[in-house]
């Protein structure tokens, strides 16, 4: 798979480390989060067959964590992002 | 009809006329008391052992495809029962002692052969870490043993000792452990649910779960609704996909993990091996062909084909470890779709809707639990309550910090 990184171009996916859901940027506040929200956040996925938004860091890159759209029945690579910008769209300072 | 040498020496002297196809294919029943869905080898064990040690009662499998055609038919056919933990090793132990008494049992050829297998060391640590599994292992009834440089050396003098990363210096092998014909335990299976009135129902696609006021009412399939007073899901990598119906996220993961198999060779490995370090591992089948693996692709997919970056890492780890396999020839290499949850453990639990039971979350390792999969699921299905090798599994484990992490990584199914 080829990665179209938004900085660096076409990138060989063997260059990424994969987390998984780009949901996992948006984690509850530690001290008001309630046990159950926290266990969702941690350990519950939708897993869905098709589009994916997931997080791939380029470690052996730039260091950069990307939002890849990607298709999880065909592999397609729709759409890359930065997560920083995704994290600010979504109005984190950073 | 039951096998017997006998009758294979009646039906060959008789043109072999008397043979008859091995299960019905019945039209769905406008309702069962059990259905469960996916027939591939933890669906179809549930519904046999169902049907034999628990309850007479209406029951079908519900598979989309064909019998047989997911996991259970493309796994490289591992068993054992090497685990650590308290919450695994009674119940692998329990799975291992069904194999070993599986083919009198259901009268079938399942070419179970405990040819051992044997995990290899590397340093003193990986050394430390191995006599404590094989120490667990023997608490809680299995077989274990260390074995010295110079045994390994006995009996696979071709490995590479010295390499200069990863050298050889001894190796955990349980000799109970080995492989078994994959096909057939689902068709031993299958043969032994139909015998016993199960209604194995192919082409059957589950399409949605119809639940009433907290309760299941039986589920909606490309074949029409079928009513159902308790539906067990045993789906493998579609797990999230169908519970998705019932409004339900799970604590997993859909990857794909690949399998490749050599062209056919003169008998050279007699067991399984593992070089968990070099991320490979091979058998030998019977017909001479390396069944060899290593890794899953490590992101999330539903395609039933990885990605050529883990081929060229397997042959990597092959070449480390057992330089003379660089000459064989690869002549098949698929993929299929795993259920990866969060701490590498199965779950066998109820729902928070009654009636609806889950069974799935069996990584890479789901094949050798077929066995005791089927009979906990079974036993969870018609009692209501877990059966006692299989009381860990629960879905609230991460609500609780009851983890089951043989690996300790962590909530990231891609590493277990
Ligand atoms: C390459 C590879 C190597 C492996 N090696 C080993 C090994 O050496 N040892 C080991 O122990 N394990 C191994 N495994 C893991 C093991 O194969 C699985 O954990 C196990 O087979 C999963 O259970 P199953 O047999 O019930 O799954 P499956 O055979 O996948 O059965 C699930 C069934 O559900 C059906 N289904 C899905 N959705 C629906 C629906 N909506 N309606 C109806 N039916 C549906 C599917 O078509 C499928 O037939 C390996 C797996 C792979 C892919």
């Amino acid at each position: 798979m080829i990665i179209n990184h938004p900085i660096l171009g076409p990138r060989d996916a063997q260059e990424f480390v994969y987390l998984g859901d780009a949901n996992l940027i948006n984690r509850p506040d530690g001290l008001t989060a309630s046990p159950q929200e926290m266990h969702d956040y941690v350990y519950l996925r939708t897993n869905p067959a098709g589009e994916h938004r997931e997080l791939w860091y380029h470690e052996q890159g730039d260091r950069s964590w990307l939002v890849v759209t990607r298709n999880t029945v065909t592999h397609e690579i729709t759409k890359v992002e930065l997560a920083r910008d995704v994290a600010r769209q979504m109005g984190r300072s950073k | 009809m039951r096998y017997s040498g006998f009758r294979v020496i009646a039906e060959a002297l008789t043109g072999h006329k008397g043979w008859k196809p091995v299960w019905r294919d019945p039209q769905p029943q406008a309702e069962y008391d059990y259905v469960i869905i996916g027939g591939g080898g933890h669906g179809l064990a549930t519904a046999y052992y169902l049907a034999k040690e628990f309850k007479q009662a209406r029951i079908a499998v519900l598979e989309k495809g064909y019998l047989g055609g997911g996991n259970v038919g493309r796994n490289t056919t591992i068993i054992r029962s090497n685990y650590l933990l308290d919450g695994n090793e009674p119940f692998y132990e329990f799975s291992l002692k069904l194999w070993e008494g599986l083919e009198q049992d259901f009268n079938y050829n399942a070419m179970v052969s405990q040819r051992g297998i044997m995990n290899l060391i590397h340093t003193d640590a990986q050394r430390d870490a191995f006599t404590r599994r094989g120490n667990g292992m023997i608490l809680n009834g299995a077989d274990a043993e260390l074995l010295s440089r110079d045994q390994v050396r006995a009996m696979y003098p071709f490995l590479n000792f010295d390499n200069a990363r990863f050298p050889i210096k001894g190796a955990l092998t349980q000799k109970r452990g080995g492989t078994v014909r994959h096909d057939a335990v689902a068709w031993g299976y299958a043969r032994g649910a139909d015998s016993r009135g199960v209604d194995l129902i192919q082409q059957c696609e589950v399409t949605g779960l119809r639940i009433e006021n907290g309760r299941i009412q039986g589920v909606e399939t490309t074949r029409g609704f079928i009513g159902a007073k308790k539906v067990g899901v045993a789906v493998a990598g579609s797990s999230s996909k169908v519970m998705a119906h019932a409004g339900m996220r799970l604590p997993i993961e859909s990857h794909v993990l690949q399998a490749f198999v050599s062209e056919g060779l003169k008998p050279l490995i007699d067991g399984v091996m593992t070089f968990g370090a070099g991320h490979f591992y091979v058998s030998q089948s019977d017909k001479g062909g390396l069944v060899f693996g290593g890794d899953i692709d490590g992101y999330n997919s539903y395609a039933q084909r990885g990605n050529l970056p883990v081929i060229e890492d397997v042959a990597e780890g092959g070449m480390a470890l057992m330089p003379m396999i660089g000459r064989a020839r690869l002549l098949r290499t698929w993929g299929g779709i795993m259920d990866m949850s969060m701490d590498g453990s199965p779950i066998i639990d109820k729902t928070h809707i009654e009636g609806l039971y889950f069974n799935g979350g069996w990584c890479y390792g789901g094949f050798k639990a077929t066995p005791a999969s089927g009979w906990c699921f079974a036993h969870l299905l018609a009692k209501d309550e877990p059966h006692k090798t299989a009381t860990a599994y629960r879905f609230d484990r991460f609500m609780k910090g009851l983890m089951i992490d043989e690996k300790g990584q962590g909530a990231t199914p891609n590493l277990h």
